[in-house]
């Protein structure tokens, strides 16, 4: 809302108003301030009204590790086009490069965050949008490191375009419900790609997670959409693309899974529903274990994994139909496509793996096909029937829009 | 030596046998090129096969050469020359017309499928390079097991188990043994086991650069080094070599010491 | 020509020579004999440096065969049974057997003499037993070496060969060679040669002409003399 009696303050060392402190103190509401390029040693800058700050060509604010650099606490405020470097770390306080507390209606875009702790840390505020950021870390080990985008108690926000790198997590979610986390890019961050807690009614769609220390972790949450998102190259000790603990009624459609060590960790989730996902060249594409119940994996595509489905219980109450397994050498002798020998995905040789990890270093020996097939003629150990009763004879070329 | 070599490998590129394995690569390649039409896909099943029957292959046939031209090599052992080149030739000359029926046979139908175009073509050679060790390996092992044994039936016999033993028993004791003892730490141990057995050596060496790599981190610091790094590589192949090197040496110790 | 001293060879248990000396001049022919197991071609293959004596030194032309493989290019031999390698052809063989050893320009000769022009250009595995030994004699006597040693060198030939073989053996004598032969056809040992040496036990029971033999066993012929010293030594 601008009415016209709105001022417009501008900011630059040759200004009357040197500093963004001295410009915020001299605002009101529905104000804008106009920040010129430079470099503006500030911290614990506090937005307690509904004002726009804009930077001109990126100026740059140090905090000079002080601590937090700017906390939002009022509502319909706007944060455009800076750079911000330089927060202090704390193990006792979580300092924030920009914080917004019980807001409404914030924007907050075209950041470039270097030299942080946390970035953008959102709490208990609702209603607003966090576009286009940049945010480059240096963490290496998950203690002494924040994240990049960090919501905590919040309620529909839209997290689109961001660039997020070398932190702890990427974007991190707890107690958040309707955010819409579109369009970002998540890249070798220490922990997680994106971390949800506790947070319901959520979408993730079209987002690319690349060599982080796992893609996306879906803890304790539910009513979930997973779309169209690339997640790649998790590689090394206890990593995985996806994990999905406890966790229920989760679309995860059109999601390309390639080259992880393993696609998916599936734990304690019920009602989930895998589709037309591409499964590709990863150590296991899914790996449950246990406790997974009413799940669906119909229209899937599996092609080249170590591991199509890893087990290690007994039972099965999960519905494996229609999909492509590249390692299906059953036949179709009526043409319709469908294999006329079903597929299972559980080979024994998984089963031994979880046992004893070391054995992997006897994959595909001509020993382990033996067992593999003398299991598959007649299953002792894995579930008798965990089976894709049609299996297709070519693999599904998805939607991809 | 080269001389022998030359004569034993002429003798090989013509014999029927010869032009059996390479016809049989040849089909194998254009089978799995045609029906497939994925390159990467071929190379895992062509690795299957490899792994598998490179050394079979090499073992029946240095054993049915050596008692085949036995003769033949006492009218040579008359002749003014070394015993070790002897029979060092007429090992190369085995093993070279192996392996090349091998290359010639799975390279031609990958060629012309437009294999310099695909970036698949690192996995193909270092496929054919572990081939071609194997082929070195068997067929040294065959002789081995043939300058030891006089009786043919006992030579092949010996040699069938041998291929039985490392190609299959051997891992079946592998994995019991890794089950049995999975309370200690096994990774330097399955690695020195991995060692101790070319197939096995040449089955990590392809899965290396294929699949196992995206499985190791589950599996420790200790395989996350030797798989991660080159250094898993070199010492691969120095196994490898020293594979081929072990017996030959046994083929000359043996073949100085034999009565004919 | 050749010097054995002490020569003993075991193989496993079965001691085939024991101690075994054996002094052969140059020039002649000579008939190694004894009765089967005597040591006969154990001796011919230490000669060849293919059986490795346990104990014992041979010197062939001065020169200690331990020493190297280089002395067999003074020698010629013919094997008892040869089988080559089937997919060469004969002409090939040659060649390569001249590859191995050095030129020679006598192999034209020896097969017109034996005939076998038309196989030159035949694989050796479609040859016939007879035709394969002849290939085996032009193999042995291209070389023109000074010590010649044939072991069954009748086995498989025809009658005619048989001729030109001795022909050509006697040839071979008058040019100074020795020549060294195993054979149980005693009518062709008798024949051919000058000296016989009779190995028993692995041992050298007699070694002389055959008149020397025969007087020594009081036996009017040949066949007979051989006849009573296995009869003799209980064999």
């Amino acid at each position: 809302m601008t009415n016209v009696w709105s001022n417009t303050i501008t900011v630059c060392s040759s200004c009357s108003v040197k500093t963004i402190h001295e410009a915020l103190q001299q605002a009101s509401e529905g104000d804008t301030i106009l920040v010129k390029k430079g470099i503006y040693k500030e911290a614990n800058l506090k937005i307690d009204k509904g004002i726009t700050i804009i930077g001109e060509d990126l100026p740059t604010i140090d905090g000079d590790a002080k601590g937090e650099i700017i906390t939002i606490g009022a509502d319909n405020v706007t944060l455009d086009g800076f750079k911000i470097i330089n927060v202090g770390v704390s193990y006792t306080t979580d300092y924030a490069a920009v914080r917004v507390v019980n807001s409404s209606g914030f924007v907050i875009q075209n950041l470039e965050l270097e030299k942080l702790f946390f970035g953008i840390y959102l709490q208990k505020s609702n209603n607003g949008k966090v576009l286009n950021n940049k945010v480059r870390g240096e963490a290496v080990t998950e203690f002494n490191s924040g994240n990049a985008i960090h919501l905590w108690h919040c309620n529909n926000v839209e997290v689109r375009g961001n660039d997020v790198r070398n932190v702890r997590d990427g974007i991190y979610l707890e107690f958040s419900s309707h955010i819409a986390i579109t369009d970002n890019f998540s890249k070798n961050n220490v922990r997680y790609g994106l971390h949800f807690m506790f947070s319901n009614n959520n979408d993730v769609i079209n987002n690319v997670f690349e060599t982080n220390g796992a893609g996306i972790a879906l803890m304790f949450s539910k009513f979930m959409e997973v779309e169209r998102n690339v997640i790649t190259k998790n590689w090394g000790t206890a990593a995985y693309g996806l994990l999905l603990k406890e966790v229920t009624d989760v679309n995860l459609k059109n999601n390309l899974f390639l080259e992880n060590t393993v696609g998916i960790t599936v734990e304690g989730s019920n009602r989930l529903v895998y589709s037309n996902n591409d499964f590709t060249s990863n150590g296991y594409a899914i790996r449950v274990k246990g406790a997974c119940y009413e799940n669906e994996i119909i229209n899937n595509n599996f092609l080249y994994n170590s591991f199509d489905i890893s087990y290690n219980g007994k039972i099965n109450d999960n519905k494996f139909d229609n999909n492509f397994w590249s390692n299906y050498t059953g036949y179709d002798l009526n043409k319709d496509g469908i294999g006329d020998v079903p597929y299972r995905p559980v080979k024994l040789f998984s089963y031994i793996v979880n046992r004893t990890p070391e054995a992997i270093i006897l994959l595909r020996s001509l020993f382990i096909d033996l067992i593999d097939f003398s299991e598959k003629v007649s299953p002792v150990f894995t579930p008798d029937d965990l089976m894709d009763e049609n299996p297709r004879i070519k693999r599904i070329d998805h939607d991809k829009n | 030596m080269f001389k022998i070599l030359k004569y034993s490998f002429y003798d090989l590129m013509r014999s029927r046998w010869s032009y059996v394995y390479f016809a049989f690569y040849l089909l194998l390649g254009v089978v799995l090129l045609f029906l497939n039409n994925d390159l990467s896909k071929a190379v895992i099943t062509l690795m299957n096969v490899i792994i598998v029957l490179v050394p079979l292959i090499g073992t029946i046939f240095g054993v049915m050469y050596y008692y085949n031209s036995k003769e033949f090599t006492e009218l040579l052992l008359a002749q003014p020359l070394k015993r070790s080149s002897i029979f060092l030739g007429q090992y190369l000359g085995v093993a070279i017309s192996l392996s090349m029926s091998l290359i010639l046979g799975l390279g031609i139908p990958f060629v012309f499928y437009g294999l310099f175009m695909s970036n698949a073509i690192w996995d193909f050679s270092l496929l054919l390079i572990t081939g071609t060790f194997l082929t070195l390996i068997f067929t040294a092992l065959a002789f081995n097991i043939a300058l030891s044994n006089e009786n043919r039936i006992k030579g092949f016999g010996y040699a069938i188990l041998l291929w039985l033993f490392l190609a299959i028993i051997y891992d079946g004791i592998f994995l019991m043994s890794l089950i049995i003892f999975e309370d200690y730490p096994l990774d330097k141990l399955s690695l020195i086991g991995t060692m101790l057995n070319p197939i096995d050596l040449s089955r990590t060496l392809i899965l290396l650069k294929l699949d196992i790599s995206a499985l190791l981190g589950y599996t420790g610091a200790v395989f996350k080094q030797f798989f991660g790094t080159n250094f898993g590589l070199i010492v691969s192949f120095s196994a490898l070599t020293l594979w081929v090197l072990l017996p030959v040496l046994r083929i000359t110790m043996k073949a100085k010491k034999k009565d004919f | 020509m050749i010097k054995i001293k002490d020569l003993y060879k075991k193989f496993g248990k079965n001691e085939v020579l024991s101690g075994l000396n054996l002094e052969i001049g140059e020039g002649g022919i000579f008939a190694v004999l004894g009765p089967n197991g005597s040591g006969k071609t154990t001796l011919i293959k230490c000669l060849l440096g293919m059986v490795i004596p346990n104990k014992g030194e041979i010197t062939v032309l001065g020169e200690n065969i331990k020493s190297g493989s280089n002395y067999r290019h003074k020698i010629d031999y013919l094997p008892q049974i040869a089988n080559f390698p089937n997919n060469l052809k004969v002409k090939e063989l040659i060649t390569m057997i001249k590859d191995l050893r050095g030129k020679t320009s006598l192999d034209q000769d020896l097969i017109s003499l034996f005939k076998l022009e038309p196989f030159l250009d035949k694989k050796l595995g479609n040859l016939s037993g007879g035709t394969k030994q002849k290939v085996n004699l032009v193999l042995t006597f291209m070389f023109d070496s000074p010590l010649v040693i044939l072991d069954e060198p009748t086995s498989g030939l025809d009658p005619i060969s048989l001729l030109r073989l001795k022909k050509l053996i006697q040839a071979e004598k008058a040019k100074g060679k020795t020549i060294l032969i195993t054979s149980h056809i005693m009518s062709f040992v008798e024949e051919i040669s000058d000296e016989i040496v009779f190995l028993l036990e692995g041992k050298i029971y007699f070694k002389g002409t055959i008149t020397e033999l025969r007087n020594k066993t009081n036996q009017p012929d040949f066949e007979h003399a051989i006849a009573s010293i296995l009869t003799d030594n209980h064999v």
